[in-house]
């Protein structure tokens, strides 16, 4: 007897035309085709979407939580990327 | 860092509510405890199918059916959300399947009574989807963040399951003598075990304390019931049905309900296993998934195979 799990998939749904595909959980399922099939009936059932993308779980690389001082804090000392840091006269409107 | 100042930084977190995601740093027994509630929470939407899936043959009419076929789809989706919320806390689908059908895990023990008629379709939908929206509408907020984002789509959809059992009471209580009858009998025998779905007494229930404490519960389960109890008792009014409970009495010193004592003997043997319908839903669940055996196999079977010719054909 072949006791082997279904591989998982993450799903992603693009809820209306022109906004991006967002994760909503995942499912599982042998193979790409059965995966949207099977999104469709898990996470579209009142029209939530108009698209969707699956990709297999082990496909997904993500950044260790240990690493956000390193990866993130650098950018908190950097407030002239932001548009407020410019000190300009009050004459200049709509800049 | 050693385990005592990680604890001490993932309190901070959860007391400042910046949710908890898969990859962060947990507690064991935070971990184990969003394990066990979660998987509890999955299965009792799944065994929560076969009590409703008793009556959709028999619905009385097309649009009843089409509504509790609807009902009976979204149960098998909540229960495929939480699953999945479950694994990414590090269990996979076969143990958590596997500790349902062998009884190492629980469910709610609500759905071990049985459905005897077209009207405890309607109690479910008020009663027993009520009280579980008194639980989940906090859980939204709980701390582990792939939990309260599937609570959230469990809520949104939770809501027509409530109003359409509450219809089914109302066009019954306002029917034939019989019809009438049947309703009031229906909320008889669910209305206890409803209230007792909040789990047991606060200074019984030792899980509590530490779920309060990681903000994986909102509230306790004497706060949910006695808010169960009060919402209850004006809406049955509107039914024009009443509560079992000849000790119900509204209390203007505190603001609350008053309701007779539950019987806690019950509760405890059904959870024990030896409510009316245990045996009955743990073999419908394990023949269900006994005899799908082959069609599993058979998908692996044939993914491998298309796999491989599409390889070849590259080739």
């Amino acid at each position: 007897m072949n006791n082997k799990e279904w591989p998982l998939w993450e799903v992603f749904i693009r809820s209306r035309q022109g906004l991006d595909h967002k994760h909503v959980g995942s499912l599982h399922a042998v193979d790409a085709e059965m995966a949207i099939e099977n999104a469709r009936d898990v996470y579209t059932r009142r029209m939530e979407g108009v698209s969707i993308w699956v990709v297999e779980s082990k496909s997904i690389h993500a950044s260790n939580p240990d690493d956000a001082s390193s990866l993130y804090d650098p950018a908190n000392d950097k407030a002239y990327r932001h548009p407020t840091f410019y000190e300009l006269p009050d004459e200049l409107r709509h800049m | 860092m050693g385990v005592h100042e990680l604890e001490n930084l993932f309190q901070q977190k959860v007391d400042h509510e910046i949710k908890i995601e898969p990859k962060d740093w947990m507690p064991e027994k935070y971990r184990k405890t969003l394990v066990r509630q979660i998987s509890q929470h999955a299965h009792s939407e799944i065994v929560g199918m076969l009590p409703e899936g008793n009556w959709i043959t028999r619905a009385p009419s097309l649009r009843r059916k089409a509504t509790l076929l609807a009902k009976v789809q979204d149960e098998a989706g909540h229960g495929l959300y939480l699953y999945s919320a479950a694994e990414t806390l590090g269990i996979s689908r076969d143990e958590m399947l596997n500790q349902l059908h062998t009884g190492t895990a629980k469910y709610s023990s609500i759905f071990n009574y049985p459905t005897l008629s077209w009207a405890d379709i309607g109690a479910i939908g008020w009663l027993v989807d009520g009280a579980a929206i008194m639980n989940q509408v906090p859980l939204c907020r709980s701390s582990y963040g792939p939990y309260a984002r599937a609570m959230v789509r469990i809520c949104k959809e939770e809501s027509f399951h409530q109003r359409q059992g509450f219809e089914i009471l109302l066009s019954l209580s306002k029917g034939t003598p019989a019809q009438h009858k049947m309703a009031q009998d229906s909320l008889n025998r669910w209305w206890w075990p409803s209230v007792m779905m909040f789990g047991p007494k606060d200074d019984e229930s030792p899980n509590s304390v530490d779920s309060m404490k990681w903000k994986i519960k909102r509230f306790t389960n004497d706060e949910l019931r006695q808010k169960f109890v009060d919402i209850c008792a004006e809406q049955v009014k509107i039914l024009g049905l009443q509560l079992p409970d000849n000790d119900l009495k509204w209390n203007d010193e505190r603001g609350h309900y008053d309701f007779g004592a539950i019987n806690w003997d019950e509760f405890w043997q059904v959870v024990k296993g030896n409510g009316p319908c245990n045996k009955q839903r743990l073999d419908a669940r394990n023949k269900a998934h006994n005899e799908g055996a082959w069609v599993r196999e058979a998908a692996i079977a044939h993914a491998e195979k298309k796999k491989q010719r599409t390889a070849k054909a590259a080739a």
